[in-house]
């Protein structure tokens, strides 16, 4: 009962409207509906939730589902200094799909300078964001190489050298990396840097601006051609349409001293934790999402458009009332022409005949493409005061405002760290006084120091925060005990990245 | 001491009076100057620069100028004792005695305990007329809050036990706690406890007025002296080194509070002071609007973990929170004691819950937050006497912030222990020989800290157990009885099994299981009772100390003849229980000897005799090369068969018959079990039922007990605890030292009689004290109260320290308890005394006394009655053969 009292909560409680019944829930949910029986009738399924949720997860349960993902990196110091203006991130992710269809990477760019960060969150399946977090980053390293390097990198290839790495990734080892496409992905890239080889002339240095559009638009570019191309190994040849079929948006961060570019494709959203003068924190957001609530994207849609369009591209806030990213990498079925959807599924494997959903052509899908994976990039110079870089998938900014979410990493950041003992002094202090300020330096610290990452701690709020900002762990644990089936319908994936920036480093800079 | 007077104030501003530099410190009133013209060979320091120099010999030195060390100093001073010396290291009162709150409080655990504090409180009061020294005594009294039931319970228990010692106090309801305090908010109350007798004191004051008297009586006091090193000659104490030079002297008293155990290991012959320090904290509040009256009681609330008195027109109020700090873990120096971090964080639990009791405080100004670390020790009872390994090395030590409670009385006690070898009551319960080595690791004594410190104030029902510093001592059994369910306690760091929980049997969580009523392990145990009485249980009884005494000669018998009341020249192979004396006539042991061969002996000890018997022995022990005493404890794994068919399953695994006939009552048999061969099997189960005790080399422990149970099976063996034991011996009306018999009982007076052989050879020791005793009568008498009209199911259960009544008067207390499966009834164990005849001296206790009698005893305020016996109630026993200890204890010849 308690179960059933708590569902009617929730939707009579507002949440209804993130039920969204978006495409990627659609298409999911067709998915498992035809191809495996998973899917009880509704009848059943009610029970089924009322069976799972009847139990509370212990706070040490709760514990270990938030802290599955998390994921800490921190710049290694030299000489006891950090010189780097990153001191470090902490990321996590917390599943509502099942798999997961977030991803999300770190590396640093060892041949230039800066580190890259970036959030993938997928849709109708995870395998363009996969196929984004293992291959976006070196398209990004590549597009950035001074011609010279590029030359020996292609010499070395040719010849057979060892490579320099241009990557050194930063992963959490749940964070995996297809081995099977690794020659494929790796031929597309070469084929990549050759062209630029051709196209480029000694001397040139690409800026990081170019660079970041030049990676986005090229890896999607090369998704898709793989489908069309196909390949003599059946597995492959599912994968890369998987790929292609699929969707994901993509949201880059590229740090270098303390210069910040931000690449965004779709939904994502990068945050930056601007810390005033007085200590609390404001939130600068340095990038726009791609989706109906901008009215820019609208503007461009519609404009890429002809007119008789205009009322079917974009309904119900979705592109032709289907995808709620407007740019995306993937999702060909946005793409390409009809034709060439149908030609291309009829040569691929059986497997994806099965997928009702891939054969299903948009209404109204008369002017492709409709979707675009070119990125919006942003440059920030970085201020001291600016502390922390949130990135997150949209499963994040739909729990969370973004005030919130800078309020709540900027207390944790400096609760960590900063938390002074209190010391009465010549003040005349009552003892209710006193009281009230241990209660509340209590309530934060409680809730701060169950984690040691701040994603995770901000994931904590994202799920289990009430009506007054605080953890509620009663909802948390109901929130987190939901069956697999159920989840999606509440939350979405959440996946965050938080970057600390070091001051010292900046504010040398800076000035 | 004038210049002393100067020193202290050309010292000390900055130390000290920062917290009660207003609450009239001695130096700043010249009219109290002229006292200090106290005897002039009191040299304490001369100048802040000058000092006196030292005695170059002494016959005491005390080390620690606190409460403590001046209590002992004073009280030395005043059996007459002359040449003494105190050395502080900083200046008097520094350590935790400085901050320490200053509520005397009779409201203890323990009777001892109270009565040191009643004691304590007696020589405060008068001590300021003594000396003239203001001490800030005032008899505010106390109130022991109750917010629920069972803390209500403890109370009234307490208020029951404070009466048998005399003590005025008053079980109250919750608007006289209004009427007696004007802060305390009494919403939540169930009840209070009502200490009229309670006080607060100044405590620099008093450690002064203390010093004072002490000077008068010839003490010299020197500051700024530090003892660096206890000079040790064959065991002996010689002298003492300090910073600035040797003292010569025959005793050294160790009163160094959190420096005790350092000072300890500050010897050849290192002394183990098991004690760890841990912040505490109290507030200090500016004055109330009103002021508080300094009268206001003292308010305990221990369930809200706080204890407030008024300080000043304000309050001060501390607590004992759950979460302590441990502190000075791996040692410290001086300088740390006096920079004390104030830590609100911590101390929120405490102010909240003061808030809570006080609600009208909240307006109330903050002074100061103190901080002031006290010592504790791994049991929550302060560490008194001689230490085991050196002679003339005494500790007085680890007040676990009750200092001010029990200096008076605790310095009054080891004063007596210094100059009669012993005091004047049984302090068993704080003598430093309970522990040994194995207590004194500074991991255990951190982690036991961290549980002592809150538990000082955490309800304590019959038979709780400490949950830290666990699984030090196991028997090689340990796995295989805690994979079949065994709940464990914990003697002298040995764990024992209590009982073993059936599969499948779910027992409430420790929690719950919290109670003064009938416990969830009732029936298992009800169980276990009924299988010793049936068939046959296996109780691991490794804990046990075990001594080895063997000499080329017969110089083994000689020790033992001197040593034990009973007749120890018995043929080889024979056991004999007896008890060991003092002079006085009373246990200072209990045990059983096995003459193994013509000059070895195996003496078979209660668990926490291991250093206490062992120096018992050392100290009475000639040095003889060829008389060789050893520790054999950790050699042998002891199995208790209990029950009629024990014999069974031995005789099938030895093929030796096991019958009476040929293994008779008491006695020792080395043989075979199983594969293994030289087991010592002894015909005893230390619970009068018939049975087995079997000494087993550990390598073979895991075999015995495999084979034991596998062919045990047939006969319905089954698993024992401790609880079950307990039950069969007290039924059987079995006195256990430690819980029944201490060092100023004496066997006439529980019935042993029997186990006195007046007609040796030897004179032992306590035999003058017992035929005396013989000839006047005995004035007190063990007994067993069988309880009437109690209902298990529905009263409070007994557990010890219930007082007795006869015919409606005080007559005794209870040492032990517990209930008899057999008489599904409750017995008590106890001692009675009728009450002083006309001309004040003891009266006799006459059979009549204890059989014509309207016997109650009081649980918690409420009398039971109860049947006095002098016997066991073994004809009601279904036996098949009265077995030869049933007749001997059954052969009381009534005094």
């Amino acid at each position: 009962m308690a179960a059933t009292s708590h569902l009617c909560r929730l939707w009579r409680g507002g949440e209804l409207q993130k039920l969204q019944v978006s495409c990627q829930v659609l298409t999911s949910r067709a998915n498992r509906a035809h191809t495996q029986t998973r899917w009880p009738p509704s009848s059943r399924r009610f029970s089924a939730s009322v069976q799972h949720s009847s139990y509370m997860l212990t706070p040490p349960q709760v514990n270990s589902i938030l802290k599955a993902n998390e994921f800490s990196f921190k710049v290694p110091e030299f000489d006891g200094k950090n010189l780097s203006s990153v001191m470090g991130f902490d990321s996590n992710q917390l599943p509502a799909n099942a798999p997961i269809e977030d991803r999300r990477s770190a590396a640093t760019l060892l041949q230039t300078r800066g580190m890259l960060l970036g959030v993938f969150d997928g849709h109708a399946g995870c395998a363009c964001a996969q196929a984004l977090s293992e291959r976006l980053f070196y398209y990004i390293a590549v597009s950035m190489l001074p011609h010279e390097t590029l030359q020996e990198l292609e010499n070395a290839v040719e010849s057979g050298r060892a490579v320099h790495p241009l990557l050194q990734w930063h992963k959490h080892p749940h964070d995996y990396f297809s081995r099977e496409a690794q020659a494929l992905y790796f031929s597309s890239l070469r084929t990549y840097w050759q062209e630029l080889l051709d196209l480029g002339c000694p001397g040139d240095q690409p800026s990081v601006r170019e660079a970041l559009v030049s990676a986005f638009k090229r890896l999607d570019n090369d998704i898709s051609l793989e489908a069309q191309v196909g390949d003599p190994n059946a597995f492959l040849h599912y994968w890369v349409l998987r790929v292609a079929f699929s969707g994901a948006t993509a949201c880059v961060a590229h740090v270098d001293g303390s210069d910040l570019h931000i690449a965004n494709a779709g939904d994502g959203r990068a945050v930056l934790g601007v810390q005033e003068p007085d200590g609390s924190f404001s939130a600068l957001t340095l990038s726009n999402d791609h989706n109906a609530q901008n009215e820019d994207e609208l503007q461009r849609i519609r404009q890429e458009h002809p007119a008789s369009e205009a009322k079917t591209v974009v309904r119900q806030e979705r592109l032709l009332g289907l995808l709620m990213p407007f740019r995306a990498f993937g999702d060909v079925k946005f793409k390409w022409g009809i034709d060439l959807q149908k030609r291309v599924l009829e040569s691929g494997p059986d497997a994806l005949h099965e997928n009702e959903h891939t054969k299903f052509i948009p209404p109204n899908y008369h002017t492709p493409p409709y979707l675009t994976a070119q990125p919006e990039i942003t440059h920030h110079r970085l201020r001291p005061q600016d502390r922390f870089l949130v990135l997150g998938s949209d499963g994040l900014w739909e729990t969370l405002h973004r005030q919130e979410v800078v309020r709540i990493v900027g207390q944790y950041l400096t609760g960590v760290h900063q938390q002074q003992p209190i010391s009465v002094g010549g003040y005349r202090v009552t003892l209710g006084q006193m009281q009230g300020l241990l209660l509340e330096r209590k309530a934060r610290v409680s809730s701060t120091f169950e984690d040691q990452n701040a994603a995770t701690h901000l994931m904590r709020h994202a799920v289990g925060n009430n009506e007054f900002g605080t953890v509620d762990h009663e909802r948390l644990s109901k929130m987190l005990s939901l069956p697999e089936e159920l989840a999606r319908m509440y939350r979405d994936d959440i996946t965050i990245i938080i970057t600390q920036f070091n001051p010292h480093v900046v504010g040398a800079q800076h000035s | 001491m004038r210049s002393c007077v100067r020193s202290s104030r050309a010292l000390s501003p900055a130390l000290f009076p920062r917290l009660r530099s207003d609450a009239g410190c001695w130096w700043t009133q010249p009219s109290r100057r002229g006292l200090w013209s106290g005897p002039r060979n009191l040299s304490s320091a001369g100048d802040a620069h000058q000092q006196t120099p030292l005695p170059s010999q002494a016959r005491v030195v005390i080390c620690g100028g606190g409460v403590v060390g001046t209590s002992v100093a004073y009280h030395l001073a005043k059996l007459g004792w002359t040449e003494i010396v105190l050395l502080e290291q900083g200046r008097l009162g520094a350590g935790t005695t400085r901050m320490s709150a200053g509520i005397v409080s009779v409201a203890k655990p323990i009777f001892i305990e109270s009565k040191m504090a009643d004691y304590s409180s007696a020589l405060y009061e008068r001590l300021e007329d003594e000396t003239g020294v203001k001490t800030g005594f005032v008899r505010t009294g106390s109130l022991c809050l109750a917010q629920n039931q069972d803390r209500f319970l403890s109370l009234k228990r307490l208020a029951s036990r404070l009466k048998v010692l005399g003590i005025t106090c008053n079980v109250i309801k919750p608007k006289e706690v209004a009427k007696l305090h004007p802060l305390v908010n009494i919403h939540d109350l169930v009840g209070a406890l009502h200490l009229p007798g309670d006080a607060v004191v100044s405590p620099s004051d008093l450690n002064h007025a203390l010093a004072v008297a002490a000077a008068s009586h010839g003490v010299q006091i020197h500051h700024r002296t530090t003892v660096n090193h206890i000079l040790l000659e064959r065991g002996h104490v010689t002298g003492v080194e300090t910073d600035r030079g040797p003292i010569e002297c025959e005793y050294f008293v160790n009163c160094a509070g959190q420096w005790a155990y350092e000072l300890g290991q500050a010897s050849e012959t290192k002394v183990s002071v098991p004690l760890h320090g841990c912040e505490h904290f109290y507030l200090l509040t500016k004055p109330l609007e009103q002021p508080l009256s300094p009268n206001t009681p003292v308010v305990m609330d221990m369930d809200g973990r706080i204890y407030v008195q008024a300080w000043q027109g304000g309050v001060l109020s501390g607590g004992f929170e759950k979460n302590p700090k441990p502190i000075f873990t791996e040692g410290r120096n001086q300088l740390d004691v006096h920079n004390m971090q104030e830590d609100w964080d911590h101390f929120e639990p405490m102010l909240s819950a003061l808030l809570r009791r006080m609600p009208a405080l909240e307006s109330c100004e903050i002074h100061q937050l103190v901080n002031c670390p006290e010592s504790f020790t791994p049991d929550m009872r302060c560490l008194m006497g001689e230490t085991p390994g050196v002679h003339g090395y005494y500790v007085l030590a680890g007040m676990n912030s009750s200092g001010l409670s029990f200096a008076g009385g605790a310095g009054k006690y080891l004063a007596e222990w210094m100059t009669y070898g012993y005091p004047t009551a049984n302090v068993w319960p704080l003598d430093i020989k309970r522990f040994g080595n194995l207590q004194s690791s500074r991991t255990f004594l951190r982690h036991r800290v961290m549980e002592v410190t809150p538990l000082l104030y955490e309800l304590k029902v019959p038979r709780w157990d400490f949950q830290t510093g666990r699984q030090l001592r196991t028997s090689p059994l340990y796995d295989r009885l805690d994979t079949q369910g065994a709940r464990w306690m914990e003697k002298h760091g040995f764990e024992r099994a209590k009982y073993f929980v059936p599969p499948g049997k779910d027992l409430l969580s420790l929690d719950q299981s919290k109670t003064f009523y009938k416990p969830d392990w009732f029936d298992i145990v009800g169980t276990e009772v009924k299988c010793c009485k049936e068939a046959v249980c296996v109780i691991d009884m490794s804990s046990f100390t075990k001594f080895e005494l063997t000499s080329t000669g017969d110089q083994a018998l000689e020790l033992l003849q001197h040593l034990c009341a009973n007749d120890l020249d018995v043929p080889v192979g024979h056991i004999v229980h007896t008890g060991m004396l003092n002079e006085r006539g009373g246990y200072e042991n209990d045990c059983s000897v096995v003459r193994l061969s013509k000059n070895s002996f195996f003496i078979i000890s209660p668990t926490d005799q291991q250093v206490h018997c062992w120096s018992w022995i050392k100290k009475h022990m000639p040095k003889d090369p060829q008389l060789h005493l050893e520790d054999v404890s950790w050699k042998y794994t002891a199995l208790n068969l209990i029950g009629p068919r024990a014999m069974d399953v031995l005789s099938e695994l030895s093929y030796v018959s096991m019958t009476p006939e040929h293994f008779p009552s008491l006695f020792c048999k080395e043989m075979s079990v199983g594969y293994a061969n030289g087991i010592r099997v002894m015909s005893m189960t230390h619970t009068g039922e018939p049975g087995f005790m079997l000494y087993i080399p550990i390598e073979y422990a895991l075999h015995v007990y495999n084979e034991v149970m596998s062919v045990g099976q047939k006969y319905g063996i089954r698993n024992a605890g401790y609880y079950a034991l307990r039950s069969l011996r007290i039924e059987k009306f079995f006195a256990f030292w430690g819980q029944d018999l201490d060092s100023f009982t004496t066997p006439l007076e529980c019935g042993r009689e029997f186990r006195v052989k007046f007609d040796k050879d030897t004179d032992f020791l306590g035999r003058e004290a017992l035929l005396q005793q013989r000839q006047a009568g005995v004035t007190r008498r063990f007994v067993m109260l069988v309880l009437e009209d109690h209902d298990t199911e529905l009263d409070l259960w007994p557990w010890w320290g219930e007082p007795v009544y006869r015919n409606g008067q005080l007559a005794g207390v209870t040492s032990s308890s517990a209930y008899s499966y057999t008489l599904e009834r409750h017995v008590c164990l106890g001692f009675v005394s009728p009450p002083a005849g006309p001309d004040g001296a003891p009266g006799v206790i006459t059979p009549d006394f204890i059989n014509r009698g309207d016997y109650e005893v009081d649980i918690a305020g409420q009398r039971y009655p109860a049947k006095a016996k002098l016997y066991p109630f073994s004809s009601l026993f279904a036996q098949q053969r009265r077995r030869k200890d049933d007749m001997e204890l059954s052969n009381f010849q009534g005094k």
